[in-house]
């Protein structure tokens, strides 16, 4: 079976800004990023879809312990997209010692960075969060 | 299914050790062999979990060297089995299928870790390795940090203030090392006080360093067999009732990290193997890698509702002489965390306890079980409930 969006369709998408992502035919939930299969209902039966770049903080930590590679502190976050799906990422355009409970259910504007690999890993886009100030 | 039998069960001292990965095996293993009257020959397979033999001594493939060690038939198949920190309880819980379904009588199972020769750093890379490695792990997550989110999202979805929560999450560290000062195996032989908690390095929001358990070595084995030949070799086998593992994908499917639905999945097959409910159980073993984890763990195996085990260590619930016994080797907060070995040890904590063997932290009259062994940010949850 052939993969509706590939990692590296995905990966070019998120260079681009351009956020990509699968709904399944049969439920209409969203999955992104993209797998094989529905995370919902398991149907391999998908339209590929642009979707928005907007989502809300649903949790959040500042990792001040980092594995080799990475400078600490920075923030990393998991925020639900409009579509129901949940990206992890980094919230960036903020002082890390400044982040607090309060940043759960404020809005974010999806951007991607390009994360250089290492010695087991290959370079990678992954998404950013920016704070919509309101 | 045949009834399958646990005839012993052994660990090292969990910790720092000089000795190598298969030195550190091969040792426990044989005794583990010689405490149940066995020669090496009468095992029939090997069952070896290890997670980071490549990384830190540069070993792959460990299984067949350990077996060469221990002087095991050529015919006893070893292989390993890797699933994060839940690598042993996987090995064993694969081994009692097998001697169930009848293909072997006598399994050795268990696993081995060396952690502390790595760098906390590159310690820190090779563990964040078991998270998804395009989606998950480039934006810099850690355990500690897949612990911290977990915690946040628990505080905001019961709306409990996080100063609140930190002290009862510091609660069960309190505990697990009280328990840990009675156990001449743990790592941390030291009690511990909610302030010393609540002073350490921060690790990720809101996880301080006595919030985390620590890399350890160590190694831990366990003798599976018929409850025939259990019987031959011990005056008290213990009998595992039921068993339940799951799996999950990465955190940005399961979304609701406070739920651990996989560990709800597994544990509702071993209950239900068991013929046995979350208030039947006298002790449990759970996967507390983090002071959070093990309040998401007791919700999750129905000890208490959800949103409601936050405060228990602090109400005392989970002490012995509580409402149910929990992490009374001192968890892998206290004792320790060889991941490739936990499981195991958790099997071999549960085992002494059912034996009436644990000494000054024994469960008295403890009669049922339970093991608890998480890998990964959730991704695998194994389980299995033991009874005398």
């Amino acid at each position: 079976m052939e993969s509706k969006l590939t990692f590296k369709q995905y990966q070019n998408s998120l260079q681009e800004n351009r956020f990509l992502g699968l709904e399944c035919k049969n439920c209409r939930v969203y999955t992104i990023p993209p797998q094989a299969v529905c995370r919902s209902c398991g149907s391999q039966e998908f339209i590929q879809r642009q979707v928005s770049n907007k989502g809300i903080i649903k949790t959040f930590t500042v990792i001040r312990i980092a594995a080799d590679g990475f400078k600490p502190p920075f923030i990393v976050a998991m925020v639900e997209m409009g579509q129901g799906a949940y990206l992890m990422g980094n919230i960036v355009g903020i002082e890390p010692d400044s982040a607090n409970m309060e940043l759960i259910g404020k809005k974010v504007e999806i951007k991607a960075k390009l994360v250089k690999g290492d010695l087991y890993s290959k370079d990678i886009w992954t998404p950013v969060f920016e704070m919509i100030s309101v | 299914m045949r009834k399958v039998a646990i005839a012993e069960a052994c660990m090292t001292r969990f910790g720092k050790h000089e000795k190598t990965s298969l030195e550190l095996f091969t040792e426990i293993g044989l005794t583990t062999i010689n405490r149940a009257g066995l020669y090496p020959r009468d095992i029939q397979a090997l069952f070896l979990g290890n997670c980071l033999g490549g990384f830190g001594e540069g070993q792959a493939h460990m299984a067949p060297f350990v077996h060469s060690a221990m002087g095991l038939p050529m015919s006893s198949p070893a292989m390993r089995f890797e699933c994060a920190c839940a690598t042993a309880t996987v090995a064993i819980r694969n081994a009692a299928l097998l001697v169930g379904a009848g293909v072997y009588d006598i399994v050795l199972a268990g696993g081995v870790e060396k952690t502390t020769n790595l760098s906390t750093s590159l310690a820190t890379r090779t563990f964040a390795m078991a998270s998804h490695a395009q989606y998950e792990t480039p934006v810099g997550i850690t355990f500690p940090g897949v612990f911290a989110m977990a915690a946040h999202m628990y505080a905001d979805k019961y709306n409990i203030p996080l100063i609140e929560l930190k002290k009862h999450m510091a609660e069960v560290a309190v505990k697990n090392h009280y328990y840990g000062s009675k156990n001449l195996k743990a790592h941390f032989q030291k009690e511990i006080t909610v302030n010393d908690v609540l002073s350490g390095i921060m690790v990720a929001d809101p996880l301080q360093l006595l919030d985390c358990c620590p890399f350890s070595d160590g190694a831990s084995a366990v003798l599976i067999t018929t409850e025939e030949k259990a019987k031959k070799i011990t005056k008290k086998p213990i009998y595992i009732a039921g068993m339940g593992q799951a799996s999950a994908g990465g955190l940005y499917v399961q979304q609701d990290i406070t739920k651990a639905m996989a560990r709800k999945t597994a544990s509702k097959q071993a209950y239900l193997e068991a013929g046995i409910k979350p208030s039947d159980i006298d002790v449990c073993e759970l996967h507390d890698c983090f002071t959070i984890a093990e309040i998401i763990a007791i919700e999750a195996l129905g000890f208490f509702k959800a949103g409601k085990g936050y405060d228990a260590a602090t109400k005392r619930h989970t002490y012995i002489g509580g409402k149910v016994a929990i992490n009374t080797s001192g968890g892998l907060k206290a004792k320790g965390h060889p991941i490739g070995a936990t499981g195991a040890a958790q099997v071999t904590e549960i085992v002494e306890q059912l034996r009436d063997e644990a000494g000054k932290r024994q469960v008295e009259g403890a009669k049922i079980g339970f093991v608890d062994t998480m890998g990964g940010d959730f991704g695998t949850v194994c389980n299995i409930i033991l009874t005398a």
